[in-house]
């Protein structure tokens, strides 16, 4: 297999594996009795430094095995090593975004930054001074002491990156982020990710189902097919030149050779999972 | 509308039924005038009773006594549904074992319990203060329970991420969210702190504004019945305003809270 050849030279010499999905499958169980395998046996690693992209058809477990990952729900079968350790329980080493609003709605942006820091044992006076410097790389300094319902949406996914940064983590994990944002508001999103990304490379999981957004971002793109039982159908490496910026890039010939390549790949799933939702809804 | 255009006709409303009263009681308009004082009093003799009770010190004294079995009442029951309904809302099999009772003592009419309690208790502020618990507390327990059920799945899965462990989650995530739930039924409950300690003075006591009101209906002192019931009124909106105030202080970070806040 040439996964083992890759895995045999990243011990070699390449970064140490963050995380390592060996054989991975999820099932839930449904209200009415039942179950329904949402992914089949998969594999992935994601080096230290590397920034991999998701991307798969709506509802095609991409979510799922991010929280395998995350430590948020147990794989059915298989194992996931964090840096070479067996994980169980929550993933401690890692950020997580949420897609949804998660912050807190009762905390200010700067307690909602800091809560992290300051659950760690940090005193609460270095944590708000940490908190302050975060809303501050995100561009709200001046927003600190707003409420998240006082904010708009693009602002609450920036207090989110803050509040996941704060605790630096050494593997971030995303999932579909900037989706609910409007076009601009995401470009702009993205270029703030990759600058922050970009000052200390951690290994980073990002689940989008644009893939334009993952070509532009990502070292990796890693293609899931449409569920039940999906797979790990593709895994493609993005050449492009470091530094990037988002919206220069997309006119870049290599950006459209990637993206023809990888849709060729995608396209098939995310018709099947067309067609299925359909067939669901007849 | 205009702010004051609608304070000016709220006022005009209290001003006019005061005007009828008075005209119904000292004029022959609907019966003789004599009867209907007996009856219905007149608002200028109301009005003079209240501020002659309110110079001389006794009616403080009762005051004082109904507004500590509401403080009391409130607290401990408040204390008892914040307490219970975490607990329940946490062990899944208590509330499931526990639930069919607590609907069945919450189903049960209030009033009913009065005369154990003041059999339990004694006629002193206790056996009021029981009955006022009675109420806050199931009003306080659901709210408490709700709010900790209720919380986002996102917003916890986040804190988890963020490394709580399970007591900070409580401190940080579900106490919130409950006190939350708590607050936004903190009229009612403090309404019915109060109803319970009026209630219970009004149905066997020596003290209290309940207790007055029961004596001048006794000697069918209608005057008296009235002031009393003019300066209950007068306390339980002083009592709501006071809560609408802790309300904004400690719930700004709700939406909506901030078109309120610039509405007062
Ligand atoms: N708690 C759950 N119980 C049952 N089925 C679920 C649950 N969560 C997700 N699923 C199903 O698993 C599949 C994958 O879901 P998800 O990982 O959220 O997809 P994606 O993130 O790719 O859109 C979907 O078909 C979804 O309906
Ligand atoms: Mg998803």
């Amino acid at each position: 297999m040439p996964e083992t050849v890759i895995r045999l030279a990243d011990r070699a010499a390449m970064p140490r594996v963050a995380v390592h999905l060996g054989e991975v499958s999820i099932a839930y169980t449904l209200k009415g009795g039942g179950r329904y395998e949402a992914v089949a046996p998969s594999n992935l690693w994601v080096s230290e430094g590397e920034f991999v992209s998701l991307v798969g058809p709506t509802g095609c477990g991409k979510s799922t095995l991010l929280n395998a990952a995350a430590g948020l729900i147990k794989p059915s079968s298989g194992s996931v090593e964090i840096f070479g350790q067996p994980l169980s329980g929550i993933n401690a080493q890692s950020g997580y975004l949420f897609q949804q609003d998660a912050l807190m709605p009762w905390k200010t942006a700067l307690d909602n930054v800091a809560i992290g820091l300051e659950v760690a044992g940090t005193r609460r006076r270095d944590a708000l001074e940490t908190g302050r410097a975060l809303l501050k790389q995100v561009g709200l300094k001046s927003f600190a002491d707003r409420y998240p319902h006082q904010l708009s949406g693009g602002q609450r996914k920036r207090v989110a990156l803050a509040q996941m940064l704060a605790r630096k983590p050494k593997i971030l994990l995303m999932d579909e982020p900037f989706g609910p944002l409007d076009a601009q508001t995401r470009i702009i999103m993205g270029d703030l990710l990759l600058s922050l990304w970009q000052q200390d490379r951690k290994a980073l999981m990002f689940v989008t189902h644009d893939l334009e957004e993952a070509i532009a971002l990502s070292d990796r793109v890693v293609v899931m097919s449409s569920g039940p039982s999906s797979q790990l159908i593709g895994d493609f490496r993005i050449d492009l030149p470091r530094p990037r910026n988002i919206a220069d890039i997309r006119t870049e010939p290599r950006f459209h050779a990637l993206h023809r390549e990888i849709w060729n790949t995608l396209k098939l799933e995310v018709q099947k999972a067309y067609d299925l939702g359909e067939g669901k809804d007849a | 509308m205009n702010r004051t255009r609608l304070l000016a006709l709220q006022i005009l409303v209290a001003v006019l039924a005061f005007a009828f009263w008075h005209v119904v009681t000292t004029t022959a308009l609907i019966g003789d005038p004599k009867k209907m004082q007996f009856f219905f009093s007149t608002p200028i003799d109301v009005l003079s009773r209240c501020f002659h009770d309110l110079m001389g010190g006794e009616i403080w004294h009762h005051l004082a006594i109904t507004l500590t079995e509401t403080f009391l009442a409130f607290v401990i029951g408040a204390g008892g549904g914040i307490v219970i309904g975490f607990w329940f809302a946490r062990q899944e099999l208590l509330a499931a074992v526990f639930d069919p009772y607590v609907k069945a003592i919450n189903a049960l009419p209030r009033v009913v319990l009065a005369p154990i309690f003041a059999l339990w208790f004694g006629l002193g502020i206790w056996s009021k203060v029981a009955l006022g618990v009675t109420l806050v507390f199931f009003i306080v327990f659901f709210n408490v329970y709700q709010g900790v059920k209720e919380v986002s799945p996102v917003v916890l899965s986040n804190a988890r991420m963020l490394g709580m462990n399970e007591r900070q989650l409580m401190r940080h995530v579900y106490w919130p969210s409950a006190l939350s739930w708590m607050f936004s039924s903190l009229h009612t409950s403090v309404g019915f702190a109060l109803v319970g300690a009026v209630v219970g003075e009004y149905l066997g006591s020596s003290a209290g504004l309940g207790y007055k009101i029961q004596e001048a209906e006794g000697v069918f002192d209608v005057t008296g019945v009235f002031s009393g019931m003019l300066i209950l009124t007068v306390v339980v909106i002083a009592v709501d305003g006071l809560v609408t105030l802790i309300e904004r202080r400690l719930l700004v970070w709700r939406p909506g809270q901030v078109t309120q806040t610039a509405q007062g």
